[in-house]
């Protein structure tokens, strides 16, 4: 979290959500979405994009009104603004496809309790301004709809043979189903996990050590 | 941490404005929403159930919504419990009736439109509208050819009394169908399979005694219209 009272709006800003503070790969907030929607690659896009506008837009509002919101109702106010953007976000997707609609289920309305969208709220957005909180909630949203689409895309790959509903290995492929069923989800979330803890052991053991450390403990 | 603190507390009244103001925003954003969004999710719900009917009444271009209440034939709204749907072809005849029916699967309920045609008094078709079942094992009854191959022409005749089907449409094992009203189950999704029979013969033995003296009818009102 964000203890620089410095108001510059940086790269950083940003990017932490992309990588750093990926909420999937490394906050693990929101698990409920990431295992159960990410059985196709345009299921977590629809779920990523539609997470991000929930983010943005309540990031923007409770920024504007956090100067106003009394400290014991912030709570209250902040869970009543997250729900109506769901509300516009679920209208919306009804009005686009019902289809996908009927694939994202229950967990369109349950966006309102996603930590990540709360834990934003009141950690980043009511201390920031209403820029920063924008950007920043946009870095988070993308940050989440990349991790959906590396469990999404991997998933339906595996367990499909396809990508974004495009058939990629013929009619001969036989598709390991269980990676589209809940323990796909488990293991493909796992398998990333590995490759991104993997990533930042190899990055700490690139870079020069201060001296008297060792890697294994002091 | 509770300890009670200097700071001045906050008006309730304070508190009150805020969470009323916010709810006031919130219900005129979500009415908004819904205004703006509410003919077009009519109309992909209509798109849907038309893409079915075309499916389980093969040929049929024009449909009307009925209702039978106490052995009469009502027009009928989308939003209606038990509607049909009578198909008919650009000429004005009618091809078959469309009715929705449901059953417990294996994950959820299963729902269902299937086509009737009084004609060879057989179903020619189903359409799954809602599943939630295992992928690649439950949903296949949604698009498994030889699971399929069942409602070309699934016998529903009635008996001579025309008050229940001759024959109760059943699900048998996979490999075991000998009679004309009787489904072949997938073999690895045989609660599924069963399902759709279950809820077949449920909606069939109901509605189909209540049409037949009916069916006249339907001929007769779409001449008029």
């Amino acid at each position: 979290m964000s203890r620089r009272r410095d108001d510059r709006l940086t790269w950083e800003t940003f990017s932490e959500g992309l990588w750093r503070e990926n909420p999937v790969f490394v906050m693990l907030l929101g698990m409920c979405p990431v295992l159960a929607v990410t059985n196709s690659a345009v299921n977590a896009l629809a779920m990523g994009l539609a997470t991000t506008f929930v983010l943005v837009a309540s990031g923007l509002l409770v920024s504007l009104l956090a100067r106003y919101i009394p400290k014991q109702v912030r709570i209250a106010t902040y869970i009543v603004i997250i729900a109506t953007f769901v509300t516009l976000i679920d209208y919306t997707i009804q009005a686009i496809s019902l289809d996908l609609y009927n694939a994202l289920g229950a967990f369109i309305q349950l966006i309102v309790v996603n930590c990540i969208i709360l834990g934003r709220a009141e950690a980043y957005a009511s201390r920031n301004r209403p820029l920063k909180a924008v950007v920043n909630a946009a870095g988070m949203g993308a940050g989440f709809t990349f991790a959906l689409l590396c469990l999404g895309g991997v998933r339906e790959l595996l367990g499909a043979g396809s990508l974004f509903g495009f058939d990629l290995f013929g009619p001969n492929f036989q598709p390991w189903v269980v990676m589209v069923l809940p323990p796909g989800g488990f293991l493909v979330l796992g398998g990333w996990l590995l490759l991104f803890d993997w990533l930042k052991q190899r990055g700490r053991e690139t870079e020069p050590l201060p001296r008297g450390e060792t890697l294994h403990g002091r | 941490m509770n300890a009670p603190t200097l700071q001045p507390r906050t008006p309730a009244t304070a508190m009150l404005v805020v969470l009323g103001g916010i709810a006031m925003l919130s219900g005129l954003l979500v009415v908004l929403a819904a205004q703006l969004t509410a003919p077009r999710i009519a109309e992909n719900q209509r798109q849907a159930i038309e893409r079915a009917l075309v499916k389980v009444i093969p040929g049929s271009v024009t449909y009307r919504r009925y209702k039978v209440e106490e052995g009469r034939l009502l027009p009928a709204g989308e939003a209606d419990d038990d509607i049909l749907y009578a198909g008919y072809d650009d000429r004005g005849r009618l091809l078959g009736i469309a009715a929705r029916a449901a059953a417990q699967g294996y994950a959820d309920m299963i729902y269902l439109l299937y086509g009737y045609d009084p004609g060879c008094e057989c179903i020619r078709g189903i359409q799954v509208l809602k599943l939630a079942e295992t992928p690649g094992l439950g949903d296949k009854i949604m698009k498994d050819p030889d699971f399929l191959k069942n409602f070309e022409a699934l016998d529903a005749r009635l008996d001579a009394a025309g008050t229940a089907l001759l024959n109760p449409i059943v699900t048998v094992k996979h490999g075991s169908k000998r009679n004309p009203w009787e489904i072949d189950a997938i073999s690895g999704a045989t609660i599924s399979s069963r399902a759709v029979g279950k809820a077949l013969n449920r909606s069939a033995q109901k509605l189909l005694p209540a049409i037949h003296p009916l069916l006249q009818q339907i001929h007769r009102l779409e001449e008029k219209g």
